[in-house]
């Protein structure tokens, strides 16, 4: 099969890229950003995806797949330009594929859809609404995108389509939400709340986004690892100290004392869980995950330890 | 084991049926050390303070779905978390019961933890729905919190039920274990409750005694399991049906309730 990947130079897209190698599919891709070492099967377009060269590495090449891997969290840019990334990037990237052929679209997105607060409920199911908008506005845009890839289900009938939504990745290579969350020695909490963190390690994700090609599901699904930890165990397992901070004193001090930047809205989601059920992907595709949430901790704190000093102690 | 844990609570938390993973947590974020705290401290209270009594345990499938269905009975929590113990001590190998928390309790720092880490979701129907799903011990009560603010007046009388748990037993397929609740009036006997104090602490009300503070006094309880209830249907039939099953259901309770009043006032009256 030949396989398209727009967002490619980003770890899950090479881990992705790879499997997809092995496998003995072809693999184009589309990113701004250089891949240098990419493996020589991988056929590398330097090019943003919203520009005219994309379009025509579609019209050429005519992938049989897409799995739409460009989409950028608050973490990595500013407002506007992530509105232009995510939504105008994932228009480009269904209009393409609807009119050059495509089989089947991969949009690759995220559990944080969801949003956490008090009253929402512990495994959120695929048709649960977007809190994320009103709880957490630095989503806003993700929201939407996952939204207007949902939209093909309806607009393209002839294009099989699969949204994911994953929850967070934890693992050695250190990418995500969550890994950077907890990249620093002390991760601040807030007093009294610990809510329960759910992650897969990235070779499960990797996994997964093959595991949905092969099966080319059509629909919306949750997919997940193990089991959720809260997030005062997983700090402690990652070898960081957990600094707990009254609600009024957290806003302040992010940002200072070693302490991560995080944007206002990131509040709620140390306060509250997002957790989903993927019974749904499990069924459809016959997915198991193969790391345990306790391995991808540890592998993460090896990889990155709370103090690098003590990596060679 | 660790602090603030008895040893005998945390050998019986090891024999409860629940997947807990390698750092002693389940899905749903029930930790062992806080469950073995939260019943070394409610073990003291079950023994000693209150010397409550269990009858009909029997009653309670040993594993399995099922739904706890009770009266409230006393201002705070008292009741739950004595029911709790009995299923802890009295059952072989003991079972964890899981209430369905209020709504505030999830936004009081602290509170929400101990709720949820003992396995008192927030009253959702979706959490109870996928914890009868997963086989777990349910407790309702479906007084709601109009129940525990019974005055002591009003301690042997039930205010209307909902009929939420009715659809969901039988939508699940669950049976019911009926119980009725003695003595939580005369614990927390409350003559009052304030609205406005309850507003300031993010609370539905506190309930005041004459003694002001909800402080339970030492009297002994009683806890009564009825015969398990089998309601056939899918959950979706209309009110009047359900309302049927609801009134069976609340009529159980009742007989449970009058039988352990009974046996208290026989018993006053021996001592």
């Amino acid at each position: 099969m030949r396989v398209l990947i727009p967002g490619i130079a980003g770890v899950l897209g090479h881990m992705v890229a790879h499997r997809l190698l092995a496998e003995g599919h072809e693999v184009i891709g589309i990113d701004k950003r250089a891949w240098p070492d990419a493996p020589p099967g991988v056929e590398m377009h330097q090019v943003d995806i919203r520009k005219r060269a994309a379009e025509e590495v579609f019209r050429k090449r005519r992938p049989h797949a897409v799995i739409h891997m460009a989409t950028v969290t608050h973490l990595v840019a500013r407002t506007e330009e992530r509105y232009r990334i995510n939504l105008g990037g994932t228009r480009a990237v269904f209009d393409h594929a609807c009119n050059y052929g495509v089989e089947h679209a991969i949009f690759v997105g995220r559990h944080t859809y969801y949003g956490a607060g008090p009253e929402a409920p512990l495994y959120h199911h695929e048709d649960d609404p977007p809190m994320a908008v009103t709880t957490f506005p630095e989503l806003a845009d993700l929201v939407a995108a996952d939204l207007y890839a949902c939209t093909a289900l309806w607009r393209f009938p002839n294009l099989v389509t699969s949204v994911l939504r994953f929850c967070y990745t934890l693992g050695p290579t250190g990418h995500g939400t969550l890994a950077s969350f907890l990249r620093g020695p002390r991760v601040p909490t807030l007093l009294g709340f610990d809510p329960l963190y759910q992650f897969m390690h990235e070779r499960d994700v990797a996994s997964a986004i093959v595991t949905a090609l092969k099966s080319r599901i059509r629909g919306v699904y949750n997919v997940a690892g193990p089991q959720p930890v809260p997030l005062g165990l997983l700090i402690r397992d990652a070898g960081r100290s957990q600094i707990p901070l009254p609600e009024f004193l957290f806003a302040n001090l992010l940002g200072r004392f070693g302490l991560p930047r995080l944007p206002k809205g990131a509040l709620q989601h140390i306060k509250y869980p997002v957790v989903i059920d993927d019974a749904a992907f499990r069924k459809a595709t016959g997915f198991q995950h193969e790391v345990s949430e306790v391995q991808a901790i540890h592998e993460y704190a090896a990889a990155f330890p709370a103090h690098p000093a003590s990596r060679h102690g | 084991m660790a602090f603030l844990i008895d040893p005998e609570v945390a050998d019986r938390v090891d024999r409860l049926e629940i997947p807990f993973n390698s750092q002693g947590v389940d899905p749903y974020g029930i930790s062992k050390t806080y469950i073995a705290r939260s019943l070394t401290l409610l073990t003291f209270l079950y023994k000693r303070y209150f010397r409550v009594t269990a009858y009909g345990v029997e009653n309670v499938p040993p594993r399995g779905r099922a739904m706890l269905v009770g009266n409230h009975s006393g201002g705070v929590a008292v009741d739950g978390a004595m029911v709790s113990a009995s299923m802890f001590w009295e059952m072989s190998p003991p079972r964890l019961t899981q209430g369905m928390a209020e709504k505030f309790i999830n936004r009081v720092p602290f509170m929400n933890l101990w709720a949820s880490r003992t396995g008192n979701l927030t009253g959702l129907p979706e959490h109870a729905e996928r914890l009868l799903h997963d086989d777990r011990l349910l407790m309702v009560f479906p007084e709601g919190a109009r129940g525990t603010a019974k005055l002591y007046s009003e301690r042997h009388t039930l205010v209307d039920f909902g009929t939420g748990f009715v659809r969901l037993a039988m939508k699940t397929k669950t049976p019911i274990v009926p119980f009725g609740f003695i003595g939580g009036g005369e614990a927390i006997p409350t003559i009052v409750n304030s609205y406005a104090l309850g507003a300031l602490f993010g609370a539905p009300y506190v309930p005041i005694t004459p003694y002001i503070f909800a402080i339970p006094l030492p009297v002994s309880l009683e806890v009564r399991y009825g015969k398990p209830i089998v309601l056939e249907g899918t959950g979706a039939e209309d009110d009047e049906i359900v309302n049927g099953y609801v009134e069976r259901v609340k009529g159980a309770i009742q007989g449970l309730m009058q039988e352990g009043i009974k046996h208290r006032s026989g018993s006053e009256v021996a001592r």
